[in-house]
């Protein structure tokens, strides 16, 4: 979805949530199949698809709760619980596990207080586990808020959260040590 | 007067290496000189991202690697103002050869070609190159011309099981009905493999261009692309592309006024790889869970809404403009008798050179990994190579010279898969391997087969227990009969294939598994349970700094003294082994005696 779609949204979640639903529901509700695309955009617009929005996706487009509540539970991607202000995916695909994934996550999971994956209890950080971020070159691999980081070290992983601490994700890349691939060598 | 041109590379592993900032800065820098920084996608150097490519007046090329915020206004400075090409981090030029030489000299870019050199969000740059003069062609010609085109290029689908293109579009042209589909597979599930990413992300068109061409040879008049969520670049791109092509014609409606229809939507997937099985990922655009179906009715009969439906690779793809522009003999001139073309692969792991490849049928994993990868990136022998993902097998060091094509690969137990080749050396765990690849597995096993949904766990369970110093005699043989019988009794590709990661590493590591399973070792030290992490005292000089990663405090000692590690509360995970600038802490493999559980829950072998 393009930002600009992201911003109606936005604008429209903090009148009424409701509104967003039916906004992101008229969108699609011509196309065939369109179930997955409007739980998606939910969940692009909410950070999660809570139960009750079934509810109401239900009503608006004439599909059973419960064939929706199957949808959301098949697809890894959909999330039925708030996410934390910042979301890291963790990739643990081939190239990212035999490049030590498992001590990232380690690392992550001691930063940001989020043991055992989910959300950090101060509600900063929710690890992802996925698959394969296609980056498998640069591995290991993380997202932070869509921002890829590369040929991570556990080292690496303090200075990233660091600075998403303080607020610079974007300049995160600053802190990394990544064998020289990195923006600032 | 000619002026100099500079390109840089963005695609996701570019930006993930710094490029989009360098390509803020020398942006800057350039406009003051009049220059236009154009943006492309990648030439698949991984390895060397970000990648600056100056272009001299006289056309001569110079590339870039490793381009930082420290280097790159002296690309401005030295070469474009002073002249003189900046050595040190020059890859290639008119007179230096170099790595990137190596890594490119034995490749055949056939449908990489505008890769790293047209800019992928503007259709005059694909234009330029020579772009949808294929569709022109194609649609001046008629249908059966298309698809006998296609057949004598020996196209094989590229998604993973080799099927013939021309018998899936005979197939689906032949279908009744007026109403037919395109879909594009652009779900690229297995891990370790980014080909489908990176052509998307460096030239979209040329994907949309072979839809169109299948669209004509078909009768289609609708297509999907179905493309995972986690590649959000090559989807933006897409939409740009899809946009441009509508702008310029080339969608739509009576398109190059031959009266031919078509449009592209495309579909996000939801994070589940059984829907790149292609009755699944129908299912999927339909807005149901991605579960496979029994076939027949095969999608070119019964597809999407359940009209005849062609279902293709984005390789595939991506492969039919060049050969319809070029003619197909331009195509089967390269690669074997069987496998013809050129085939993309992404290497990755312990190598040298990593990035996104693209060779002849027919080379073997040799030349690859060394000649083009540039060996092994540890300096430690190679053990294995891995294809085809979860559906494929590992190729043992010693068959490295087994041509990489469909049917040789087949013969030894491998797959060629969609193109993930994974280089493994003397660290890594075979049996750890085949325990990833099947959790994996069990993950996204559907559910609807018995054989598959309990069999995974099964096997996952055996193996879980053989990591865990607990493996029994019999567990090998157990797992040969339990993987046999779930590629016989599976639905889907999904759990026919399952079992080949354990089946072709117990064939060609047996001695690992044995290893495991009698001496309660793990080799290559690896498997938690069978590891111990110990400080060398000798060369402690108490410092302190491993004290400060440890998650669980296991570590101890006084200042300026040698610590010790606690086996017992030590979770192995390795972070601070890294830490230790004195290089003291060194992991053990213990045969051990007993197993249990620890404080975290996990298992861990002690010594009696
Ligand atoms: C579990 C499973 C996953 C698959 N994943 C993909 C995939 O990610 N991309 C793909 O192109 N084909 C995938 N396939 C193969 C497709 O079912 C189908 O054969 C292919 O898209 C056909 O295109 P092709 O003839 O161009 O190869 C998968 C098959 C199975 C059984
Ligand atoms: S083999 Fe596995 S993934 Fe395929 S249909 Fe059966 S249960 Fe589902
Ligand atoms: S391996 Fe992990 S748990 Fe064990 S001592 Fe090192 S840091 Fe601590
Ligand atoms: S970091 Fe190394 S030298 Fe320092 S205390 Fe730990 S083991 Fe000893
Ligand atoms: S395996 Fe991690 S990015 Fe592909
Ligand atoms: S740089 Fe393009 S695939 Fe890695």
């Amino acid at each position: 979805m393009s930002a600009l779609v992201m911003n109606e949204f936005k604008v429209l979640k903090e009148k009424n949530p409701l509104f967003v639903i039916d906004a992101i529901i008229q969108r699609h509700n011509v196309d065939p199949g369109a179930a997955i695309p409007i739980l998606q955009d939910i969940q692009n617009a909410f950070g999660y698809v809570a139960p009750e929005v079934l509810e109401r996706v239900s009503e608006l487009t004439g599909i059973w709760a419960s064939e929706l509540y199957s949808i959301v539970t098949f697809y890894s991607q959909f999330r039925m619980e708030p996410i934390g202000e910042n979301l890291i995916q963790v990739c643990h695909g081939t190239a990212c596990h035999l490049a030590g994934a498992e001590k990232i996550t380690e690392a992550l999971q001691h930063e940001t207080g989020a043991r055992g994956g989910g959300t950090s209890p101060d509600g900063k950080f929710t690890l992802e586990k996925v698959a394969c971020l296609g980056c498998c070159s640069l591995a290991p691999v993380i997202t932070v808020n869509e921002e890829t980081f590369g040929r991570l070290t556990p080292a690496a992983v303090g200075k990233v959260i660091g600075e998403v601490r303080k607020g610079k994700s974007d300049c995160a890349h600053d802190a990394l040590v990544c064998g020289g691939g990195c923006s600032n060598g | 007067m000619a002026e100099y041109q500079v390109k840089i590379g963005l695609a996701s592993c570019s930006i993930a290496a710094g490029a989009a900032k360098v390509y803020d800065l020398l942006n800057e820098a350039l406009l003051q000189k009049g220059i236009y920084l154009q943006r492309t996608g990648c030439r698949g150097l991984c390895y060397c991202e970000p990648q600056v490519e100056v272009i001299s007046p006289e056309g001569k090329s110079y590339l870039y690697g490793n381009v930082n915020l420290a280097n790159a206004s002296r690309i401005v400075t030295e070469h474009i103002q002073g002249g003189v090409p900046a050595e040190d981090f020059l890859l290639q030029g008119p007179d230096k050869d170099g790595e990137a030489g190596s890594f490119l000299r034995k490749q055949q870019r056939f449908l990489l070609h505008n890769c790293g050199k047209i800019d992928p969000e503007n259709i005059q740059s694909y234009l330029a190159a020579g772009g949808y003069s294929g569709l022109e062609k194609a649609l001046a010609q008629t249908q059966q011309e298309v698809i006998a085109e296609i057949k004598a290029s020996g196209l094989r689908g590229r998604g993973g099981a080799g099927f013939p293109t021309h018998l899936k579009w005979t197939f689906a042209s032949q279908a009744k009905g007026t109403q037919k589909y395109i879909i594009c597979n652009a779900d690229e599930g297995d891990p370790g493999a980014f080909m489908d990413r990176s052509i998307l992300e460096s030239d979209p068109h040329s994907v949309l261009e072979g839809m169109l061409i299948a669209a004509y040879a078909i009768g289609a008049n609708a297509g999907y692309i179905y493309i995972r969520a986690e590649y959000p670049l090559a989807i933006r791109r897409l939409k740009v592309a899809i946009a441009q092509a509508k702008e310029h014609y080339f969608l739509g409606h009576d398109i190059l006024g031959v009266g031919f229809d078509f449009e592209i939507y495309i579909r996000e997937g939801a994070g589940a790889f059984v829907c790149g099985e292609e009755t699944a990922l129908i299912a999927s655009i339909e807005g149901k869970r991605g579960m496979p179906r029994f076939r027949p009715p095969f999608p070119v009969e019964a597809g999407l809404f359940g009209k005849p439906t062609s279902i293709n690779n984005v390789e595939t793809f991506a492969n039919v403009p060049r050969i319809i522009a070029l003619g197909a003999s331009a195509y089967s001139v390269y690669g074997t008798e069987e496998s013809k073309g050129t085939k993309v692969f992404a290497l990755a792991g312990k190598v040298n050179r990593g990035g996104l490849i693209e060779v002849p049928m027919g080379m073997t994993i040799r030349e690859i990994v060394f000649e083009i990868g540039g060996g092994i990136s540890s300096g430690k022998p190679l053990k294995a190579v891995q294809t085809g993902g979860p559906s494929g097998g590992c190729i043992p060091a010693t068959l490295e010279d087994t041509p990489v094509d469909y049917e040789s690969l087949k013969k030894i137990g491998a797959i060629m898969g969609s193109g993930g080749l994974l280089v493994m050396d003397e660290e890594t765990c075979m049996v750890d391997v085949a325990k990833f690849f099947l959790s994996f597995t069990r993950e996204e096993s559907c559910g609807k087969c018995t054989f598959c949904r309990v069999g995974t766990e099964q096997m996952l369970r055996i193996l879980e227990r053989i990591t865990a110093g607990e493996g029994k005699e019999e567990d090998i043989a157990t797992l040969q009969t339990l993987g046999e019988k779930i590629q016989a009794g599976s639905l889907c590709g999904l759990g026919q294939t399952m079992p080949n990661p354990v089946l072709t590493t117990i064939k060609y590591f047996r001695e690992e598994y044995e290893a495991h399973v009698r001496d309660k070792v793990c080799p290559a030290k690896v498997c938690k349970a069978l590891i111990d992490y110990e400080i060398v005292s000798e060369d402690c000089k108490g410092c302190g700094l491993c004290v400060k990663q440890c998650p669980v405090g296991a570590i101890s000692g006084e200042k300026k003294a040698p610590h010790v590690i606690d086996a017992e509360n030590c979770l192995r995970c390795g972070l601070c082994i890294n830490s230790c600038k004195f290089n003291c802490i060194v992991v053990l493999s213990k045969p051990v005696t007993v197993s249990r559980q620890n404080a975290q829950g996990q298992r861990v072998g002690v010594m009696k």
